[in-house]
């Protein structure tokens, strides 16, 4: 019965944190952007600088009216956004932030997550194909070619540090990491962040939803609480990266003045900030420069960097 | 173009980071947003926001009504006689002002009608805050014209190393004429 429950309010602490944590990286988002580009964003919502314009965003979508294309493919169209957000939320209870603050330690943990986060860019593929309107199509065939491109260095890159913590787990891999791999695994945790931006659609690797030249991809159909949920689904990605990357490559709690959970959250919090400084810098790469850079330089890199990986291991 | 492609090649990698330094500085820096509604903006001194009217300047000449770009005034006008003023005299004849109006809706702040004025009974007021719910509401008439005369900033002071104004100098004579100067050493 105890274990029910302990399970069950684990559950219920990564859900919260799940709600909260990417409404904290849109705000940060909304501010970062405008302050990069002179503006000051929100400043009315909440009365203190704006800071409750997201929570007013989200009851102006759970105002709006639910639309469904006549053409759409109807139950597929109405499924879709839940397919694009679980999958983060399944993803986010295998991630440890401190030594024993985990939803569920699973001893594959990396495998886990890496294949569960695979499972959203059905989500939107289902998105694309059932809005029955060219430009979510062209979006979801975007999507797709960009996940195929980028999702190999990203699990490469995973690989990577797996092979070094000679674990699967993320406490283990925790718990093996010393201060010298952030040089040793370097290129891994840049093509990792890297592929990462890339299959969460991130500007500068947004071409799927771009909007200026498919109005909002996969996403052109969709209004009210059904869109909230694929932006939801965005921001939780970062979340998701962040920590992951944080976990992987930065050594999750390992910090100078003792180990915490504050450090991760705080690695995290930096990444988060660079995911958003990283969209206000760069403009959008066209698809066939999405492609050069998955498969002629990040693959390559991140090869190069297995061997190295190999290497060390076998010799130490 | 080859050679273009080399210099290129040079310092590929370089603008990433230049990029990144840019949205960075740009942080740091203070914005420059104005939060209008809640804090008057400061304007300068001789802004354009809405034109006034002195009527009784005007003599209905037209000239503004026919030099407006867009034809956004309306002027009507009635001719009055005056009895003459003694036994014998001529009677005079002058012009009524009966409806001054400018639609805002169309004026595109040309100022050319307050440069052509003769009589100077059109002014520049800064004040900009008029909009309507309804579009006919940007006709103002006359007498909203004249109320916008209360907002009229004072002409800019003249340099004081310029000669004195014409309206002065000539009270000033007219004035020197009439008193004559009090002996020096005497009470002023």
């Amino acid at each position: 019965m105890t274990e029910v429950l302990e399970a069950a309010l684990r559950l219920i602490v990564v859900f919260a944190a799940f709600l909260t944590l990417p409404l904290i990286v849109g705000q940060l988002e909304h501010k970062v952007m405008a302050h990069m580009q002179a503006r000051v964003g929100p400043m009315y919502a909440g009365g203190f600088h704006g800071w409750a314009q997201l929570v007013a965003d989200g009851v102006k979508f759970a105002q709006k009216e639910e639309i469904v294309p006549a053409a759409a493919d109807r139950t597929i169209f109405r499924l879709a956004p839940a397919l694009a957000l679980i999958p983060y939320f399944v993803a986010m209870v295998a991630i440890p932030v401190g030594p024993d603050l985990v939803g569920q330690d699973i001893d594959a943990g990396v495998f886990f997550v890496l294949a569960v986060m695979g499972v959203g860019v059905i989500g939107t593929l289902m998105a694309g194909w059932a809005s029955a309107n060219k430009y979510s199509l062209l979006g979801a065939v975007r999507q797709v070619s960009q996940l195929m491109a980028y999702e190999l260095p990203f699990v490469l890159a995973a690989a990577s540090v797996v092979m070094a913590a000679g674990s699967l787990g993320f406490t283990d891999i925790v718990e093996a990491w010393q201060p010298w791999w952030l040089i040793w695994q370097l290129p891994a945790a840049v093509v990792f962040f890297v592929a990462g931006l890339a299959e969460l659609n991130r500007p500068p690797f947004d071409m799927p939803v771009a909007d200026a030249e498919i109005i909002f991809g996969p996403y052109t159909e969709y209004t009210g609480l059904r869109f909230a949920l694929f932006l939801l689904a965005e921001y939780a990605g970062i979340v998701l990266l962040c920590f992951l990357t944080s976990v992987l490559f930065l050594g999750g709690w390992n910090g100078p003045f003792g180990d915490s959970w504050l450090w991760t959250f705080a690695k995290a919090g930096v990444l988060a900030f660079v995911v958003i400084w990283l969209r206000v810098s760069y403009p959008r790469l066209r698809a066939d420069q999405l492609q050069k850079l998955a498969w002629k330089v990040l693959i390559p890199v991140v090869l190069a960097q297995l061997l190295l990986t190999g290497v060390v291991t076998i010799a130490w | 173009m080859v050679k273009d492609s080399e210099e290129r090649e040079g310092s590929r990698g370089v603008g990433l980071f230049k990029g990144l330094g840019i949205t960075l500085s740009t942080m740091t820096k203070r914005s420059i947003t104005e939060q209008y509604p809640d804090v008057k903006p400061e304007l300068p001194p001789r802004s354009r926001g809405v034109i006034a009217l002195l009527d009784e300047n005007c003599t209905s000449c037209m000239l503004c009504a026919r030099e407006c770009p867009d034809w956004c005034i309306y002027i009507d006008s009635h001719k009055e006689v005056i009895p003459a003023a003694e036994e014998g005299g001529r009677e005079r004849s002058r012009n009524v002002l009966d409806r001054f109006a400018i639609d805002f809706s169309l004026c595109m702040y040309c100022g050319i009608c307050i440069d052509v004025c003769p009589f100077d009974a059109l002014f520049w007021s800064p004040e900009f805050e008029y909009a309507e719910f309804d579009i006919r509401n940007m006709t103002h008439e006359k007498e909203r014209l004249a109320l916008w005369m209360q907002t009229v900033p004072p002409p800019p002071a003249l340099d004081p190393a310029a000669a004195e104004a014409k309206e002065l100098l000539g009270v000033r004579k007219k004035a020197e004429a009439a008193i004559p100067p009090t002996e020096p050493g005497g009470d002023s």
